[in-house]
């Protein structure tokens, strides 16, 4: 059921057509992550509060395809923000959605922005 | 320039090369060498490796390069057929003539193929080359296709036993035959060789002692082996491994003196009867002697090129002829005199037929010189042994300690590497003594173990001084204050019992207090649960602190399973549950339909309950009066035990109430890793608790306590900590032994690991533990004491407070479950659904 990551296409800040808002910045824990559902997708929302950044990417891991990523843990590799999957530690950038272990599958990231404590996650559709 | 010509490119031919270019002044003099066979020098001892797999490039000695780099011509493929004297020239079978000043014989031997009638037959072939090695593949190929079962070899020393391994790694039903009364009889006597004719035959190799072979059966190709007494071996391939014939040819045909049986008579200098000519290695007769090792075959190589540069290197008047090896995964060790037996001289033999041992010792009556000795099926001894017989070193008051220190859970009997003189030979094949491996990191020529290989060629040759070697370079790198380090992670360069002091010491709370003081970056999934571990470890932080720092299983409370679910296991101490608990557990299942399954640690498992449900389950079992079992954490998981003298007819103790005790006293402690233990009321074992990181055992008196063992991929034995002692000492000792550990252990290391890795090993540790060498018994106690009477149930302390809850919940913005989670049926119960 390969199908599921189909649903999920990295989404440039400059192409977005839709601010989903996802919730308050209260309902995310910091530097951590929380699930947010938009249609039928699963997106993981990062509060990477000590960066000061955010960060969303999509909640399934492109390894065995449960829906955890945004269960696991935040962290960083040389400088860049990453998140590693809880099942079995594949780590993958928050910037790019790049892997960051050498496996050659990636994940798909969406832009986010936070305005009056809102926040709100970028979709094409 | 002057001329150097060496005869010979095989092990020891090389090694002379590589020591002449490695000595001052060697730009003064041309070495050309000619070997016969087609390819560089290769490693002969290992020759058998090349059946497993190993190519005629591994198992070379050198790169490719090498001659050319170090000025050295090589000529393969070229036979030397003459020597003139007078001229100083040799002459090559290609009709070249190259003129000498000094000539090197290093042509060694050849294969001994006993006068027996039908060796020349079809099938028949002698085990020294690789491209005997080729025909042997070949034709072993040739007749297992024709039905071909049955391959002998001729001779049951070192090198036959060799070949018979090599002969069934070709798939072939390998027989020894040996016309001694038994095997390897110059490093062996005869308790050694049943013991390792017995390992051998388990094998389903062959062996046949004292045989005399008549000849060779068969038309043209081999069929059979006629022994004496019309006594027939059918096979249908024989390699003759019977020993060596020095290749002494060039010296008998210039004249130069040769002895009785062969080889070419050398000096202590290795010099020949014309002084321009030396001979080195299985090709020179010294005192009186063929010497077929490599080690002595090196040192030779040695003497002989000092002499030519002129140095005053001389041989040894006794050569040593210990060796050390594997043969067809048996070890098997000989040094000094095996055999000597006399009015002063006593051996001590320990035979164990049932673990396959034999070890025996030559000792002078007075027990203070130890003279020789053989070991089989375990070798571990060797090097100390060998150490103690060739530096005259003082002997244990009881000297059978030698060979039986490993009783009661001692260690060995001889001290470490580093109370050896600097003068012990570490390395025999390579000459290397401790002085040089020390002096090579002292004086900075060397950092690490490789660097040291690289310098002092230690190891290199059989290389059973490693385990020696690595020592040393251990014990230097800390005498000038150089240590390797285990740094935690790109974020921490500390070791985790650095942090875990840093923590301590400067009372930190919160993770990125931690990473700002004392790393860099933000931190990953290996430093945040090791420092939320350490917080535990100290404060006894439930999990439910660092909610963010937490690995997946201990955010959640719950193991994480393959489809994103978890699984759940409350506690049963020791195993014991009433009925009306598991009806419990039974309903909860039911209630939110788990698949349930038993563990290996006498608990129900529930498995694939959602994130979601997780709170509702755990307010159901700890209404019921269940708690956390904890199978989540990096902590206590469970104590086993067996039934005990409550029921069972042969139990000697409660063993049950002593399991639920230790399980309910450890309980939701986090460690390095997870600690797992169990209680048998008798030796019968049933709890297997030698298989945990601790164990009990009831006996006669008292409790044998067990520490350090565990299952999984590398199971390991618990070894003896304390015997017979109460349950009140138990608790002391295990409390010391916990808290030492927590402390000082490296992130996911299990307490098997710690210990191998902890320096001085199980005796130190009893020291810290039992008799508080470094006085910190008292402390230990006292923090473990804090850590068991502050703790709490963590899913109690998340019913307690909704806001913990708020994360047992799949989605930010809707109640709904992960909708991505689907089951198939799996007998009665049900599993996910493969993606």
């Amino acid at each position: 059921m390969e199908n599921i990551l189909d649903k999920y296409k990295s989404v440039s800040i400059n192409e977005v057509t839709t601010w989903f808002k996802a919730g308050n910045i209260k309902d995310f824990p910091s530097n951590r992550g929380g699930c947010i559902k938009y249609k039928d997708k699963q997106i993981a929302v990062f509060n990477f509060e000590r960066r000061n950044e955010w960060y969303a990417c999509q909640n399934a891991c492109p390894h065995k395809m449960e829906m955890v990523l945004s269960r696991g843990m935040t962290g960083s590799a040389d400088g860049v923000p990453k998140i590693a999957c809880p099942m079995h530690k594949k780590t993958f950038s928050l910037v790019d959605g790049s892997n960051l272990n050498g496996d050659d599958f990636s994940i798909a990231t969406y832009p986010v922005k936070v305005v009056d404590n809102e926040v709100f996650v970028g979709f094409l559709e | 320039m002057i001329k150097v010509i060496v005869v010979g490119n095989g092990m020891v031919g090389y090694k002379f090369c590589e020591k002449f270019v490695s000595k001052q002044g060697h730009e003064n003099y041309q070495i050309t060498v000619f070997g016969e066979e087609p390819r560089r020098a290769y490693d002969r001892v290992h020759l058998s490796e090349y059946f497993a797999g190993k190519s005629a490039e591994d198992l070379s000695l050198s790169t490719s390069s090498w001659y050319e780099e170090n000025n050295i011509i090589l000529n393969t493929s070229e036979l030397i057929t003459d020597i003139n004297r007078e001229q100083k020239t040799i002459h090559t079978h290609l009709e070249n003539t190259h003129e000498y000043d000094y000539l090197v014989l290093a042509t060694g031997s050849a294969a001994f193929v006993p006068p027996i009638e039908g060796v020349d037959k079809e099938g028949v072939f002698v085990y020294r080359t690789i491209e005997d090695l080729d025909a042997i593949m070949a034709y072993a190929k040739k007749i297992k296709q024709n039905g071909a079962t049955e391959a002998a070899v001729l001779g049951g020393g070192l090198l036959g036993l060799e070949a018979a391994k090599a002969v069934r790694d070709l798939g072939l039903n390998a027989h020894v035959v040996e016309f001694a009364p038994r095997l390897m009889p110059r490093q062996l006597d005869k308790g050694a060789s049943d013991m390792l004719q017995s390992k051998i035959e388990e094998l389903g190799i062959g062996i046949h002692l004292n045989k005399s072979t008549q000849y060779i059966a068969g038309e043209d190709a081999i069929t059979g082996m006629m022994f004496e007494g019309d006594d027939l071996l059918k096979v249908d391939m024989l390699v003759i491994s019977a020993g060596i014939k020095p290749r002494d040819e060039l010296g008998r045909v210039c004249g130069l003196e040769v002895g009785v049986r062969g080889g070419v008579v050398v000096d202590n200098k290795m010099q020949t009867s014309d002084p321009n000519i030396f001979a080195i290695g299985e090709v020179a007769l010294y005192n009186h002697m063929i010497y077929g090792l490599v080690a002595p075959g090196y040192e030779m190589a040695d003497v002989a090129a000092e002499q030519i540069m002129n140095g005053d290197k001389t041989m040894r008047e006794v050569i040593d002829m210990s060796t050390q090896l594997k043969l067809i995964g048996v070890e098997v060790a000989s040094f000094g005199d095996p055999f000597i037996e006399n009015d002063e001289v006593t051996a001590i033999v320990y035979e164990n037929k049932f673990s396959g041992i034999y070890k025996r010792v030559n000792v002078t009556k007075d027990g203070k010189k130890l003279l020789g000795g053989i070991l089989v099926g375990d070798a571990s001894d060797y090097n100390g042994l060998f150490q103690i017989y060739s530096n005259g070193m003082a002997l244990p008051p009881n000297p059978e300690d030698l060979i039986l220190g490993a009783r009661g859970g001692e260690a060995s009997s001889f001290g470490s590497a580093s109370d050896l003189p600097d003068t012990a030979v570490i390395c025999s094949c390579e000459n290397v003594t401790k002085g040089a491996i020390c002096c090579s990191i002292t004086d900075g020529t060397c950092e690490t173990f490789g660097d040291v290989v690289k310098t002092t060629k230690a190891t290199s040759g059989c290389g059973g001084c490693k385990p020696m070697v690595a020592d040393l370079v251990k014990a230097a790198q800390k005498s000038i204050g150089k240590e390797i380090k285990e740094s935690i992670c790109e974020h921490f360069n500390h070791t985790r019992q650095e942090l875990f002091d840093l923590v301590k010491i400067n009372k930190y709370t919160n993770f990125y207090e931690v990473i700002d003081h004392h790393g860099n970056g933000d931190g990953c999934e290996v430093c945040k649960p090791l420092v939320a571990s350490i917080f535990s470890s100290i404060y006894n932080d439930t999990a439910n602190k660092h909610v963010t720092t937490q690995d997946t299983n201990d955010r959640y409370l719950a193991n994480i399973q393959r489809n994103g679910t978890y699984s759940v296991v409350p506690r049963i101490a020791g195993g014991e549950i009433t009925p009306e608990k598991l009806i419990v557990i039974g309903e909860v299942a039911k209630q939110f339909d788990l698949y349930t399954k038993i563990t290996g640690a006498q608990r129900v498992d529930l498995f694939g309950a959602s994130l979601n449900d997780l709170p509702e389950i755990w307010r159901i079992l700890i209404e019921n009066g269940f708690e956390s079992g904890h199978a989540y954490g990096k902590s206590l998981r469970a104590v086993k035990s067996c039934v005990g003298n409550a029921w069972c007819r042969y139990g000697m103790d409660d063993s049950t109430t002593f399991a639920i005790e230790l399980e309910n006293r450890y309980r939701g402690i986090r460690s390095p890793h997870k600690l797992k233990g169990g209680v048998s009321a008798c030796i019968r074992e049933c709890a297997e608790a030698r298989g945990k990181d601790f164990g009990v055992i009831a006996v006669e008196g008292g409790w044998n306590l067990y520490i350090c063992g565990n299952g999984g991929a590398n199971p390991k034995h618990a070894v003896l900590l304390a015997e017979q002692i109460d349950k009140e000492t138990v608790f002391k000792y295990m409390d010391r032994f916990l808290m030492y550990y927590i402390r000082t252990a490296g992130p996911l290391i299990r307490t098997s690991t710690w210990l191998e890795k902890l320096e001085g090993g199980l005796d130190y540790l009893k020291e810290v533990i039992i008799h508080d060498r470094i006085g910190i018994c008292e402390t230990l106690e006292a923090e473990m004491e804090q850590l068991v009477g502050t703790f709490e149930c963590e899913w109690k302390q998340v019913l307690e407070k909704p806001r913990l809850m708020k994360r047992f919940s799949h989605f930010v913005n809707s109640d709904e479950k992960d909708d991505n989670i689907e089951y198939i049926p799996l007998r009665d119960q049900k599993m996910p659904k493969a993606w």
